[in-house]
């Protein structure tokens, strides 16, 4: 049980930490600082270009998907620098979030099904952030219960023919690859007759609609596929084996637990410290101060769980389903969290103009954004299973889908 | 970095219960609860003779100077087997507070009896309703001898001695309290055993009525060294609730395998299952902030006032939450005497009370994170 570096961390911090000081974008630093969950704005720059100019500038002296192999753009770095990477990074870390994507789970999938040619050409400028890749799984009928996709790929010759519609493709309008789950096989059971590929998002026949979300932004898109023409190389494992390397991506989802999830609780003490009531400080008021502890024993407990798993990782054990904690607990908190610093606004909460309301709106911003968060990547609920199922022991629902052939499956005729 | 406890501290784990799970079955939990005996003497001599009272006391006092690390360990395990024997009061209370401020015949004297389980000791602190504060301590020390009422007091009825906190000054500041050791068997102090929620550990009231009593560190610093002992023994504490919590939630996992209704295993059914899930989450995050309260407790490092009160607050949550919801799980057979729900509930409220409640650490915990952010 120790928490101090060794001599080895010590001076890989350091070099981090000189590093970060001598190229990072600091004219950011502050507006990253003000940003949340919900809300990044740089003024006078389009967000994109400046994480891509960041991404680019760390690639190439080495500092890019630190535990990735060298040979593919990374540094081959163990799990405990790249949190001390992650600590170094600080604010600037925030504009990673259009690659959490495809550094968190294309990559790793195309580590392992890849061809090493593959491999060689599309992973360095993945960890470089020259390319942005998307994960194309959701469907309108296969939201939670994903194995129930309806999306078609059909063999011709040495290329598949897809056809169907993708849904909650984050990032899918700036993306430049994807790696694409499919039906191969309806005539078996759901599980059995999926295939994954990875393919050029400016293929013919792909086009990709912004969804107008919830909270007025579109960070997702419905990305529908006509005739679209995948050579047979850009198979990712087996025919009919898609549903277990889609298992590998979220494997390698869990993998991204040193990527701190965000809780609002930070924001919201700092916010208490200085806001004064009627009667004082916020962060002097009782009632004040009993919420703000439970929340910061929830998000410290967090950290210290990821911390956890970092010593697990770094002995060698797989990352494995109880880091589904992570995003249960943040999920919920986060939007827990900001209803309460807007209660303590009064009325005037309501106003979410950025020139008007507290702190230029960034709670107000955290309501609207943060139900997505209790729904994307696995919804509190299937979070719940995975942990009373996999970690528990608890049996698993009754599927009644699970032997029937998928176009035997009832549909209510919207199949 | 290393966030993990070693193999040999692992190794303690299992033996510490495997031991347990030999000499503290339930039945014997319960053979305190039910009967007139006030703790298990005979799991007292065992803990004794297996080293784990004195895990955390150095061989010159006569333990086996392991460490704190390794006292977290067997705390976990006493918490998990509910051992009905004053393990807190004495180890994380009385030693702690001995060998934080003790002179070195004070240590001489208490600290060789406490590893080899001859005496038993606690800390009088609290004098009725409400939480840690030095206004709330009225008990007087004047020439040397103690008057007032201390309740409760954990163990008070079977401690052979007492660290206690009384009032030797009027100045209205918290340099008013002095620590004073009491041996409670030389005359002055008459215990008086208080029903409690949780019989299978002893509470007590004392009155103390012109009691001799030594001062335990310097007189002014009382307040101060008790604070000191609170917050070790708080995360020492929390890794005993710990304990209870993972113990609870396995009860009812094995439940919901076992128990069969509409046909099927009421652990398949997804209200069941969130419950289960919503505990595993409540007694993860207690862990690892149980952790990070170990290290800074055996590092003495000074994150260890917010980490101590972050670790009590974490676990006090999980224990409360996963034994009432063990109960929950159980359904009516868990609201009987006969299953032991009911002792995993019963001591997870009261472990909840015992070093200042909830309410008192989250005031503490914010207390002290503002000290941080100002530093």
């Amino acid at each position: 049980m120790n928490f101090d570096d060794t001599p080895q961390e010590a001076a890989f911090r350091a070099e981090a930490k000189a590093w970060i000081a001598a190229n990072a974008p600091k004219q950011y630093e502050d507006e990253l600082r003000k940003s949340s969950l919900g809300r990044l704005v740089l003024s006078g720059a389009n967000v994109l270009d400046v994480a891509k100019a960041w991404q680019k500038k760390k690639a190439d002296a080495g500092w890019a998907c630190l535990h990735w192999p060298k040979e593919y753009g990374g540094r081959g770095s163990s799990p405990i620098e790249r949190v001390i990477w992650q600590q170094e990074e600080g604010e600037f870390g925030k504009l990673s979030r259009v690659f959490i994507i495809g550094h968190g789970m294309c990559g790793p999938t195309m580590m392992a099904y890849a061809s090493e040619e593959q491999k060689r050409h599309y992973l360095p400028p993945l960890a470089s952030g020259e390319n942005i890749w998307c994960q194309l799984f959701s469907e309108p009928a296969g939201g939670s219960d994903v194995a129930g996709l309806r999306t078609r790929a059909e063999r011709d010759g040495d290329d598949w023919i897809v056809n169907g519609q993708k849904i909650w493709t984050s990032g899918a309008h700036y993306s430049d690859y994807g790696i694409l789950i499919t039906r191969t096989d309806p005539t078996v059971p759901k599980h059995k007759g999926l295939t994954m590929f990875f393919l050029d998002m400016k293929s013919k026949g792909v086009e990709i609609k912004p969804i107008k979300q919830a909270n007025g932004q579109s960070e997702f898109n419905e990305v529908y596929f006509t005739d679209v023409r995948i050579p047979d190389s850009q198979r990712l494992g087996k025919v009919d084996d898609g549903w277990n390397v889609s298992l590998t991506t979220l494997m390698n989802e869990r993998m991204s637990i040193g990527a701190s999830v965000a809780t609002g609780f930070p924001e919201l003490f700092d916010y208490c410290s200085n806001l004064m009531l009627d009667d004082g400080l916020a962060i002097d008021d009782r009632a004040v101060r009993a919420k703000l502890a439970n929340w910061a024993v929830r998000a410290s407990g967090l950290k210290y769980t990821a911390f956890r798993s970092i010593s697990a990782l770094s002995r060698g054990e797989r990352p494995g389903p109880e880091n589904s904690i992570g995003k249960l607990v943040a999920g919920s908190m986060i939007q827990e969290v900001a209803t309460y610093a807007l209660d303590l606004q009064g009325a005037a909460g309501v106003v979410s103009d950025p020139a008007q309301a507290e702190i230029e709106g960034k709670f107000q911003a955290m309501l609207l954004r943060s139900p997505a968060t209790r729904v994307e990547g696995g919804t509190d609920e299937i979070l719940r299973n995975i942990i009373a199922e996999r970690v528990l022991g608890l049996p698993g629902d009754i599927r009644v889908d699970k032997d029937v052939p998928f176009n035997k499956i009832p549909t209510k005729g919207r199949g | 970095m290393n966030f993990e406890f070693s193999d040999d501290q692992k190794q303690l784990r299992d033996q510490a219960r495997r031991f347990l799970a030999e000499k503290c079955p339930p039945k014997a939990v319960r053979a305190v609860l039910e009967g007139n005996a006030l703790y298990d003497k005979a799991l007292w001599q065992g803990l004794a003779e297996m080293g784990f009272l004195g895990v955390a006391i150095p061989e010159e006092f006569g333990g086996t100077g392991a460490g704190h690390l390794e006292l977290c360990v067997i705390a976990e395990e006493m918490g998990r087997a509910l051992a009905p024997v004053p393990f807190s009061s004495t180890v994380y209370l009385a030693a702690e507070a001995l060998m934080l401020a003790g002179s070195s015949e004070q240590k001489q004297k208490w600290l060789p009896k406490i590893a080899s389980g001859e005496a038993i000791g606690t800390l009088a602190l609290f004098e009725g309703t409400g939480n840690p504060s030095p206004q709330a301590v009225k008990l007087s020390a004047a020439n040397g001898v103690l008057n007032g009422v201390k309740k409760p007091v954990a163990d008070g009825a079977i401690a052979d001695f007492a660290i206690v906190a009384a009032r030797n000054g009027s100045s209205g500041r918290e340099t008013d309290i002095a620590l004073y050791l009491v041996d409670l068997k030389a005359g002055g102090v008459e215990a008086k055993t208080l029903a409690n929620l949780d019989p299978s550990r002893n509470q007590a009231e004392l009155h103390f009525k012109d009691c001799k009593a030594e001062p335990l560190g310097a007189a002014n610093e009382g307040w101060s060294i008790l604070s000191r002992v609170l917050d070790r023994a708080a995360v020492l504490m929390a890794f005993e609730q710990v304990g209870g919590a993972d113990r609870a939630l396995e009860m009812g996992r094995d439940y919901a395998l076992d128990r069969i209704a509409f046909g099927r295993p009421i652990g398949s059914f997804q209200a069941v299952k969130h419950m289960l899930a919503d505990m595993y989450v409540s007694a993860t995050l207690a862990r690892s902030n149980c952790y990070y309260g170990a290290w800074a407790l055996s590092t003495n490092a000074g994150e260890l006032p917010e980490a101590a009160a972050t670790a009590r607050i974490s676990a006090t949550q999980a224990f409360q939450h996963c034994a009432k919801n063990n109960i929950q799980v159980h359904g009516g057979m868990g609201f009987t005497w006969e299953f032991d729900c009911h002792l995993y509930y019963r001591r997870s409220n009261a472990l909840a009370l015992g070093l200042g409640s909830l309410s008192y650490w989250e005031d503490q915990l914010i207390d002290r994170m503002r000290k941080k952010n100002a530093a």
